[in-house]
C-alpha cells in the first residue's frame, strides 16, 4: 500500500507539473510570436507591460476576462459553450502518453516513469485524440449561427480528415522502424543517438506539414482566414471563449512539438547521456533528459512561428490537392522505402550507417520519380487540352 | 463491476437519446458519446486497441463526415413532424414484430455462467496477440476484407469523380 501511495502522489504531482508547464509554454508561445512576428517584419513588439513586456500574456488574459461573453441570439446555447471546452480537452489530452522524460528513483526501490500513462498503443491514442480535435472546432462553428462560421467550421472538418491520412501513413513507417505502438518504446529504440530522422526524413517532413495542417496554423489556417471570412469559425466568440480557442492552438502547437520530438527527434535522448550518469548519477541526467524534450519541443514551437511570418497562406483548392495528390502518395512511397531500409540491412548484414545511406538515397529517387510522373501527366493534361 | 453499470447505463442513455432528440446535430453528437461509451467497455474488457480504432475510425472519421453532412441540410424545412397517421400506424406495426422476433430469439439464450477463470488470458485484446491472430490464423478472410475495403475505395472515388464537361456545382 505504502508503495503505490508514493507512485500515486507522485504521479498527480507528474501531472499537475506537466500541466503547469504546457500552459505556462502555451501562454509564453503568445509574447514570443509577436516577438518573431515584430523581428520578422522590423517592428518592436510588445514592450509595455513590465520590463521586454514579459507580463503581456497576463495583460492579455486580463483583457481576455474582462470583456463582454457575448452570446449570440438564435445560436445553441450549449452547444456554443461546449464548442471551446472540447478544443482545449482535447488540446491538453495528447500530453498524457508522451514520455517526457526516463525513469526517476524516488528512494526505497521505488521507480518512477516521467511519463503520464505507458499504454501499448500510445501513438494510436495520439491519433485519436488528433482526431477528434476537430469536434470543438466544428461543434462551435455551427453553433454560432453564422453562415461564416459554418463556413470555418466545415473547411476546419475536411481539412483535418484529409492531411490524418498522409500522417497516419508517416506514422506507419515509424511503426514500421520500431515494431511498437508504444511511444516509451518508439523513444527507447532511438537511444545512443539513432534518432528516427536519420531513418526517415521524408516521414518527418511528412509529418510537420500535416501536424501545421492539423494544428491549422499558417500556410493552412483556412478555417479561420479574415480575408474571406471574417473570423472563420471564432467569429461569432468573443471574452474568454475566444482566449480558449486561441490558447488550445498554443497548446497544440506545444504538444505536436513534443510529438515530432518523441517520434523523430530522439525524446528524451541527448548526446552525453552516459558521461552525465557517471559524474551526477540517473536521477540528474534523466532530468536534463526532460529538459531536453522540452527545449526540442521549444524548438518546434518556434519553427511554426517562423514558418506563420515567412509562408502566405495556401488556396483552399491548393490545400486539398496537396493533401490528397502530393502527401499521400509520398507517405506511400516512404512506407514501400521504409521496408527497403529495414530489409537490406538484415539481409546482408550492413551496419545502420547503410541503412542511413539507404535513407537518404530514398530523396532523390523520390524527387526523380516525382519529376517523371509530373513531365508525363503535363505532357498528357497539354494534349487533352489541345484536342479540345 | 459497479463501473460497468455506470458506463452501460450512460451508452443506454445517451443511445436512446440519439433516437429521441429532435434536432440531428444533437443526435449525431449523442452518437459519438455513444462510441465513447462503448471504448470505455472495451477499455475494460482489456482491448485498448479495439478502443483506439473505435475512437479513430467512428468518432474521429465516420461521426465527423455524418456532422459534415448534416450541417449543410437545411434543418427547418426537413422538421420530422409531417407523419401521417398511416406511417405511424406502419411503423409500430413493424417496430411491435422486431420486439417480439427479438424476445422469442433471446428468450432461451444460454448466458453463461461467467469467464472460466482457467482459460481466460488479460492479454488476449493486446496489439501483438490480436495481430498474430490475424496474420496467422484468419489470413485468408483479413485479406478479403482489404480487398473488399480497396473495391469501395475505388467505387468511391470513380463516383466522386468529375467527368469532363460536366458541372458539379
Amino acid at each position: 500500500m505504502e508503495l503505490t501511495s508514493t507512485v500515486f502522489t507522485a504521479k498527480a504531482i507528474y501531472v499537475g507539473v506537466i500541466f503547469a508547464i504546457t500552459l505556462g509554454v502555451a501562454a509564453y508561445s503568445t509574447y514570443f510570436e509577436r516577438i518573431f512576428a515584430a523581428f520578422f517584419q522590423d517592428r518592436v513588439g510588445p514592450d509595455r507591460a513590465g520590463p521586454f513586456g514579459i507580463l503581456q500574456p497576463l495583460a492579455d488574459a486580463v483583457k481576455m476576462f474582462m470583456k463582454e461573453d457575448f452570446i449570440p441570439a438564435n445560436s445553441s446555447k450549449w452547444l456554443f459553450i461546449l464548442g471551446p471546452c472540447l478544443s482545449m480537452f482535447t488540446a491538453l489530452m495528447t500530453s498524457a502518453v508522451i514520455p517526457f522524460g526516463d525513469t526517476i528513483d524516488l528512494g526505497n526501490g521505488v521507480k518512477f516513469d516521467l511519463q503520464g500513462i505507458d499504454v501499448n498503443i500510445g501513438i494510436l491514442w495520439v491519433f485519436g485524440i488528433v482526431s477528434l480535435g476537430v469536434y470543438g472546432i466544428l461543434v462551435g462553428g455551427w453553433a454560432s449561427n453564422n453562415k461564416y462560421s459554418l463556413l470555418g467550421a466545415i473547411r476546419a472538418a475536411s481539412q483535418n480528415i484529409s492531411y490524418e491520412l498522409a500522417m497516419g501513413l508517416s506514422i506507419i513507417s515509424i511503426l514500421m522502424m520500431t515494431g511498437s505502438l508504444s511511444t516509451k518504446a518508439i523513444v527507447e529504440a532511438q537511444q545512443n543517438g539513432h534518432w528516427n530522422i536519420l531513418y526517415q526524413p521524408v516521414g518527418f517532413i511528412l509529418f510537420i506539414i500535416c501536424a501545421f495542417a492539423e494544428c491549422n496554423r499558417t500556410p493552412f489556417d483556412l478555417p479561420e482566414c479574415e480575408t474571406e471570412l471574417i473570423g472563420g469559425y471564432h467569429t461569432e466568440y468573443s471574452s474568454m471563449k475566444l482566449g480558449f480557442y486561441l490558447f488550445a492552438e498554443y497548446i497544440n502547437m506545444f504538444v505536436s512539438g513534443a510529438v515530432m520530438a518523441t517520434l523523430y527527434f530522439g525524446g528524451y535522448d541527448y548526446p552525453f547521456y552516459e558521461t552525465v550518469v557517471n559524474s551526477f548519477g540517473e536521477n540528474v541526467a534523466n532530468f536534463i533528459g526532460f529538459g531536453a524534450l522540452i527545449g526540442k519541443a521549444l524548438f518546434f514551437v518556434f519553427v511554426f512561428m517562423w514558418v506563420r511570418w515567412t509562408l502566405p497562406r495556401f488556396r483552399y483548392d491548393q490545400l486539398m490537392n496537396l493533401g490528397w495528390t502530393g502527401l499521400i502518395p509520398i507517405a506511400m512511397f516512404n512506407v514501400v522505402w521504409t521496408g527497403l531500409i529495414i530489409l537490406l540491412p538484415a539481409e546482408f548484414n550492413l551496419s545502420s550507417l547503410a541503412s542511413i545511406g539507404i535513407a537518404i538515397a530514398g530523396i532523390p529517387v523520390l524527387v526523380v520519380g516525382l519529376f517523371i510522373y509530373h513531365s508525363i501527366a503535363g505532357g498528357k493534361k497539354k494534349k487533352t487540352a489541345l484536342a479540345r | 463491476m459497479q463501473f460497468w453499470y455506470f458506463l452501460t447505463a450512460l451508452t443506454l442513455i445517451s443511445a436512446l437519446m440519439v433516437v429521441l432528440s429532435k434536432n440531428p446535430i444533437h443526435s449525431v453528437l449523442y452518437l459519438v458519446f455513444t462510441f465513447f461509451c462503448i471504448s470505455g467497455h472495451y477499455v475494460l474488457l482489456n482491448a485498448q486497441f479495439l478502443m483506439a480504432v473505435n475512437i479513430i475510425v467512428y468518432a474521429g472519421a465516420i461521426m465527423v463526415l455524418f456532422l459534415f453532412v448534416i450541417m449543410m441540410l437545411d434543418l427547418r424545412r426537413n422538421s420530422p413532424d409531417s407523419k401521417t397517421n398511416l406511417t405511424k400506424l406502419a411503423g409500430a406495426v413493424v417496430g411491435g414484430t422486431v420486439l417480439v422476433i427479438f424476445i422469442a430469439a433471446t428468450r432461451k439464450i444460454n448466458l453463461g455462467t461467467g469467464a472460466d477463470n482457467a482459460l481466460y488470458d488479460s492479454q488476449t485484446g493486446m496489439v501483438e496477440n490480436l495481430g498474430k491472430l490475424l496474420y496467422r490464423n484468419y489470413l485468408l478472410p483479413f485479406e478479403l476484407v482489404s480487398i473488399l475495403f480497396f473495391v469501395a475505395m475505388v467505387g468511391a472515388v470513380m463516383l466522386g469523380k468529375r467527368e469532363a464537361g460536366e458541372r458539379n456545382f
